[in-house]
């Protein structure tokens, strides 16, 4: 028996019966404790109040919704204005990211050190903290209405957020729509042909241009060609608020602002990390070839320090889609704000509620989990 | 035979030594680089004089109520009035002197850590260190009155949750990354399983869960405190964030080290124990302190839950009728108190690092 136990097969199984055995326990002790006091509390248990009539009404909402809606309808709110604040956050932090890690190397001692104190200074400040500071301290000292900044009678800013003009399409717009497309796809092509002529022929084409110059020219002749099928809907004061046009509202920028600049800061030093990670050999290299400083950054260093880069960028995109769930301190609509806080306190269900934005937030981070897989693989070096 | 003296090498020109070359060299090199310097300059410009003109030169130090502030600055009057509110909370006036001996003995500690050798009383004292802060806060024996964790807020709060989070979470992350690298298939499948999903979801919702989901998993009778309830959630909320960041540790470390141990005949946990952990944790340092200071930045998230750590303070504070207007200068205080811990951890983790550094190359 005890030379069985010394045997590390044998016990290796036999910790593992301890701990599933040991989890199993706890699970049950859980199961059956919750289901009791659901039961002795009175709580409602099952899905059934998803298609409740919520009765309260959302600030914001980028798809119809009314008090007569569902908290399904909540749901699909939620997470519509948690996957639009994680987008464009994602976007104004990479530019502000890219900026301030390109400043961080600069030899520009001045620029360096603003980048660095930039770095320092946002990201050891709690998130919530800017959140609030954006939302508490600059957006609400914003003019009222009625001396709202005014820029060309087309934007307004004031303490009610941000009014800009809403394009409103009409039934000719698609053909802008599918040029555009086509102009990607054209855009695209041409990249692919270049590279191809010049891995064969050495000669070079402004693929760059010829594609920017298409996606800017196939809309335009397409917007021509229609008669100009869109107008701008132009916001306008009428009573005590604007009407017309599209707001962002100061919840929804507090959180925008706080978010991409706290997230630039890491994405500033992913980009500074893969950059230095770039072994110095390998620039000199470049020189010696005879390529110039910008050749050598955008084939030499730059393919090297993307891929460094990246895999961390995309895990702060991440952190961002995350940390939006802070709106509920200042109550933009999303996920986290509407229905694990309002919905979860109308129904009380917080075990079905916080089980869905849970899962909600898990399956987010699995899809781009598995997109950062797909890429490591690709962008893998193909050693021999 | 002609003798040439060896001739004093002459100084480099004036524009290429000293501060002047400095400056040609890393502000004036080329008219793109002249660009910039001025530049920034020019957002130096914009940024430090307004910001010293109202946290300084325009701002009221003195005075006790917001009649005393009579400059456009700051009103620190409003953070030197509420300073104890932000640092104790609603902790009881007389019972004070707890809550000063409590920080004075964590700074004791440090010390403790900085000078005592041998590792088990370093590890006995961190391990000491919340169980007595939180006996001597919470009182209720021996003639101490009893205080509520309601009644305990601000700073002190804040660093009571980030303490018991680092020493409570440390351990269960150690074990669930040792988990993740086990062979034994059930063992690593739960530990990868926890640890994913704990990755993926937000800390608002674990923080959520852990106060409204969390009573109903116990018997009836049971009921934690609300402090408890958020402590276990970040507990177990950040021991993922610290698995991941050993087990970076522990991939760091190459095979030989774990053949070594085997040849010697170390069982698994002394394996672990003397030879691979103490170089795991070394490699995962930085990452570990990145770790602890999202922790302590976190646990500003208490306050969505309804517990009033030094955030929820201010925010509690600014709302005031005598002190209407105020978030600003609270705001900037809790930036100020918040960046001198971070900033300081992460400095202590460089210095760390260097000393831990045993890859004598140079």
């Amino acid at each position: 028996m005890l030379t069985l136990l010394r045997n590390e097969k044998v016990r290796g199984i036999l910790y593992q019966i301890l701990v599933i055995t040991g989890f199993l326990i706890v699970a049950y002790f859980i199961a059956i404790n919750t289901a009791h006091n659901i039961e002795v509390r009175g709580i409602k248990s099952g899905f059934d109040f998803l298609h409740a009539t919520a009765g309260f009404d959302i600030t914001e909402s980028p798809i119809p919704f009314s008090p007569q809606s569902t908290h399904w309808d909540v749901f699909k709110v939620g997470l519509l204005n948690t996957l639009i604040v994680s987008f464009a956050g994602i976007i104004l932090s990479s530019i502000l990211g890219l900026i301030i890690g390109v400043s961080r190397l600069s030899k520009n001692w001045i620029i360096n050190r603003l980048a660095a104190g930039y770095i320092e200074t946002f990201r050891n400040i709690p998130v919530l903290l800017q959140i609030l500071f954006w939302y508490n301290v600059v957006l609400a000292t914003l003019p009222a209405t009625r001396k709202s900044l005014n820029f060309f009678d087309s934007i307004f800013i004031n303490n009610r957020g941000i009014f800009i003009p809403n394009p409103i399409f009409e039934p000719g717009a698609w053909l802008i729509g599918v040029a555009l497309v086509a102009a990607l796809i054209g855009g695209w092509w041409i990249h692919r042909w270049a590279f191809k002529r010049h891995e064969e022929t050495g000669e070079n084409f402004p693929a760059i241009w010829a594609g920017l110059g298409l996606v800017i020219v196939l809309p335009l002749l397409a917007y021509l060609i229609m008669g100009g099928p869109v107008h701008f809907d132009y916001p306008a004061l009428k009573g005590f608020n604007f009407q017309g046009g599209k707001v962002f509202t100061p919840e929804f920028l507090a959180l925008l602002f706080a978010l991409s600049i706290y997230t630039a800061t890491f994405i500033a030093e992913a980009i500074r990390s893969g950059i230095e990670a770039v072994p110095k050999g390998q620039k000199e290299a470049a020189t010696a070839l005879g390529l110039t400083p910008i050749q050598s950054l955008r084939f030499v260093i730059l393919p090297q320090a993307v891929r460094i880069a990246i895999p961390s960028i995309i895990n702060q995109y991440l952190n961002l889609t995350k940390n939006s769930s802070l709106a509920a301190a200042i109550g933009y609509p999303e996920l986290v704000t509407i229905f694990a806080g309002t919905s979860l306190n109308q129904t009380g269900q917080a075990l079905e509620i916080l089980g869905i934005t849970m899962l909600t937030y898990l399956i987010i981070s699995l899809v781009v989990s598995l997109i950062l897989n797909w890429f490591n693989a690709k962008m893998k070096i193909k050693e021999r | 035979m002609a003798i040439y003296p060896l001739k004093e090498a002459k100084q480099p020109p004036l524009g290429e030594r000293g501060a002047i070359a400095w400056v040609r060299h890393n502000l004036l090199s080329s008219p793109f680089n002249i660009f910039f310097t001025l530049l920034g300059i020019a957002v130096l410009a914009m940024i430090i004089p307004p910001f010293v003109k109202w946290a300084i030169t325009d701002a009221n130090f003195v005075g006790h109520t917001k009649a005393d502030c009579t400059g456009d600055g700051a009103c620190w009057v409003f953070v030197h009035e509420k300073l104890k509110m932000f640092v104790y909370g609603f902790y009881p006036e007389a019972e004070l002197w707890r809550a000063k001996l409590t920080i004075a003995i964590a700074i004791g500690t440090l010390f403790v850590l900085k000078f005592a050798r041998p590792r088990w009383i370093k590890i006995g004292t961190i391990i000491l260190l919340p169980i007595a802060a939180i006996i001597l806060l919470r009182g209720g024996f021996m003639g101490l009155p009893l205080v509520e964790t309601s009644k305990w807020g601000g700073l002190l709060l804040t660093l009571v949750i980030s303490t018991v989070g680092i020493v409570l979470s440390f351990p269960i992350g150690v074990l669930l990354a040792l988990g993740r690298q086990s062979r034994l298939p059930i063992i690593k499948t739960l530990s990868v399983f926890y640890i994913e999903l704990v990755r993926g979801v937000p800390l608002i919702t674990v923080l959520f869960m852990a106060s409204v989901i969390l009573p109903l998993f116990f018997p009836e009778g049971i009921n934690f405190d609300k402090l408890i309830r958020a402590l276990i959630g970040i507990t177990f909320f950040e021991a993922a964030y610290i698995a991941e960041n050993i087990r970076g540790g522990l991939q760091a470390i190459p095979k030989g080290q774990y053949e070594a141990a085997d040849a010697l005949g170390l069982g698994y946990w002394q394996k672990m124990r003397l030879v691979i952990l103490p170089q795991a944790v070394k490699v995962a340092i930085p990452n570990l302190v990145g770790t602890f200071i999202s922790l302590f930045k976190d646990t500003s998230l208490v306050m969505i839950i309804g517990l009033f750590d030094l955030l929820a303070m201010v925010q509690l504070t600014a709302n005031d009728r005598d002190w209407l207007g105020m978030e600003t200068e609270g705001y900037v205080f809790v930036a100020f108190v918040f960046w001198i811990f971070t900033f300081s951890m992460s400095f202590f983790s460089k210095r760390l690092e260097k000393h831990l550094d045993t890859n004598n190359r140079d």
